[in-house]
């Protein structure tokens, strides 16, 4: 009998300590469902950030590793550069990404390093307790903005959208945002992933989903304003779709190189 | 250049270090430019790709060593190289494969600090390469070479080294040792098949026998944990110690007075030895080749035999810590010390040496007093 549904293989079935109606969780799962559907459990690497992600490698039932914050890009490509027919999963959160480790991801998109990046952005520090982050929106209170953030007079600058700034890179292959906020997204969401990961593993170039995601706790709000708060501000911000698909382009081409096997 | 050529060839020591790297199995090079280490990242350019192994420039010294974390988390062979300050920036990646368990090779072929400093020859980063270098409790294996052919050997040793051990292992030059040119008899390549099979540690594989998945991470937030990890990581530098304790001992057995001094200095000190040894003085030099571990037992043995020590180093006074630590204050122990990038001459080491053994030196040519 087929299996319809179900705990996916690659999560581990534990309780996770991410807060209630925190977006992590359901990341997690999409991944892992698609891994599973992949079959690539088995040759996977998972490279998990600083930030409330430092405890991917507690849920993800494949091999991780952990580096230091923001380096997650740059020990992604030297696990990928050395096991090129693995599948490597590059996870980070918004100060990991767009903060800390920014020279990190944009020259390995630059590079077209072909591990895929998952960019979980809730618009806030969540593992250190609330504080602004690249991506808090103009206004959005911080424990480090306490009055707002506020780009001109106190000097804070102004959120980043990632995926437009690095999608002038000729070595960024497929770029699309998506968010958690409600079951169509969330299929949107794993439709991007899955999409990303199969064109990882055809060899095309550097891949990245960012996925809005709620932080109730470090928000200040239940789970469910935290939903609304997400689609009221962050979207109109942040705006979903696909921003750059060249995967069928590269495909014809024939540039694209699908890995061989260990180094 | 043929695989296993015996013959002896012309190379810089930062040349001899990185040929020595390849044919050690090094899989995977990361590196950012950065003078006096030039020499090595162009030549792992020249070579690695058309191998079929890595060679990325990266972005900076700080992505580089974390490229390197990733290929030694993957089980790789691999290395980064750099000069003083890129060395700094590269303590972050260290701190973190060290609190892994990750073993991988990096070269420091040190220049005058502090700062941007100077791009002359210094050995002002004894105290970093030594005591860890970055945060936490733990230690490298630092290795120190005074010719080009040493540059090849501990290169091509290190590697071994680091994967016995599973810790990083530092070669430690300046701008002397990595920038002249010496003959050098490469060793032979390994083959990659060969090297030590790291499949009970490294992530990636998985498919190949349906093992546990696992996690390479120096985080333990549990401090009883951690420490014990940590405890157990330091009764392994013990261990290492005992086996892996380098050094070299030159007309030591009948001297008054022991010259300590590595690298650079070790190669001025030697002319000095020499000198003196002609004016009939019991001049010895002895040269610690492994900086960590120190052989510092040994330096104890010649203390209590009577001896007393002049230490000759391209820093202040950082070797010579080390060195009274290691005889526990049982003789006296001079210094010439330079620094910024200044190299001492053998003039100058004759005239401390005989100076401290009672003798008025003969008016020495540019020597200082």
């Amino acid at each position: 009998m087929k299996r319809i549904a179900g705990h996916p293989e690659s999560l581990v079935p534990v309780q996770s300590k991410y807060c209630g109606g925190c977006g992590h969780g359901i990341i997690h799962r999409l991944i892992c469902e698609i891994i599973d559907e992949m079959g690539l459990r088995a040759k996977t690497v998972i490279t998990n950030p600083v930030g409330c992600a430092i405890w991917a490698d507690l849920y993800f039932d494949t091999d991780t590793v952990q580096p230091p914050h923001g380096r997650t890009p740059a020990a992604a490509t030297g696990i990928k550069r050395v096991l090129p027919d693995h599948l490597v999963i590059c996870y980070q959160g918004d100060g990991d990404l767009a903060a800390i480790g920014t020279a990190e991801m944009i020259h390995a998109a630059n590079r077209g390093e072909k591990f895929t990046t998952i960019f979980v952005n809730n618009a806030i520090y969540g593992m250190t307790g609330g504080q602004m982050a690249p991506t808090t929106l103009v206004g959005q209170k911080a424990t480090t903005a306490p009055r707002g953030r506020d780009p001109v007079e106190a000097g804070m600058g102004y959120p980043i959208r990632v995926l437009e700034m690095i999608s002038t890179l000729e070595g960024t292959r497929y770029l699309a945002r998506g968010a958690v906020n409600n079951p169509g997204n969330v299929r949107k969401v794993k439709g991007y992933i899955r999409k990303a990961l199969e064109a990882q593993m055809a060899g095309v170039g550097f891949t990245m989903v960012e996925i809005l995601s709620q932080c109730p706790t470090n928000w200040g709000m239940d789970p469910i304003k935290s939903v609304e708060w997400l689609e009221n501000n962050m979207i109109p911000f942040y705006k979903l779709g696909e921003v750059k698909d060249e995967i069928e382009a590269v495909k014809a081409s024939g540039t694209a190189t699908v890995a061989g096997g260990e180094k | 250049m043929s695989g296993n050529s015996p013959e002896k060839i012309l190379m810089k020591g930062n040349e001899a270090i990185a040929e020595a790297a390849i044919r050690a199995g090094c899989t995977a090079y990361f590196g950012y430019p950065i003078t006096p280490q030039n020499e090595l990242i162009a030549w792992m350019a020249d070579k690695l790709t058309d191998m079929g192994r890595v060679f990325i420039q990266a972005e900076s010294e700080v992505a580089a060593v974390n490229m390197v974390y990733g290929a030694a988390a993957a089980g790789k062979r691999a290395m980064t190289s750099s000069s003083s300050p890129g060395i700094s920036l590269k303590q972050e990646g260290i701190s973190y494969a060290a609190g892994a368990d990750l073993p991988f090779v990096y070269v420091n072929i040190v220049r005058g600090g502090p700062g941007l400093g100077s791009i002359a020859p210094a050995q002002s980063d004894f105290n970093q390469s030594v005591k860890g270098g970055g945060h936490g409790d733990y230690r490298v294996i630092v290795l120190a070479p005074s010719s080009v052919q040493e540059c090849a050997d501990l290169t091509y040793l290190a590697f071994d080294l680091a994967d016995k051990w599973r810790m990083p292992v530092l070669i430690l030059g300046d701008g002397v040792i990595g920038t002249m040119m010496e003959g050098v008899t490469l060793p032979p390549m390994r083959d990659l098949a060969s090297l030590p099979d790291k499949s009970g540690w490294a992530v990636g594989g998985l498919y190949k026998t349906g093992r546990a998945a696992r996690h390479i991470t120096s985080l333990d937030l549990v401090p009883a944990e951690l420490e014990k990890k940590i405890f157990n990581r330091f009764d392994r530098y013990k261990k290492m110690a005992d086996e892996e304790t380098r050094f070299e001992e030159i007309q030591c057995a009948d001297a008054d007075l022991v010259i300590v001094a590595y690298g650079t200095s070790a190669r001025v000190s030697l002319g000095a030895v020499e000198e003196a040894r002609k004016a009939g003085l019991k001049v010895g030099l002895f040269r610690p080749i492994s900086l960590f571990p120190f052989p510092a037992d040994e330096l104890d043995r010649l203390a209590k035999a009577g001896k007393r020590f002049l230490v000759v180093e391209m820093s202040m006074g950082q070797m010579a810590d080390e060195v009274r630590l290691s005889i526990h204050d049982r003789a006296p122990v001079d210094l010439v010390a330079h620094a910024g990038g200044v190299v001492p001459t053998e003039e100058e080491v004759f005239a401390a040496a005989q100076k401290i053994l009672g003798i008025e030196p003969a008016k020495v040519q540019g020597g200082k007093k």
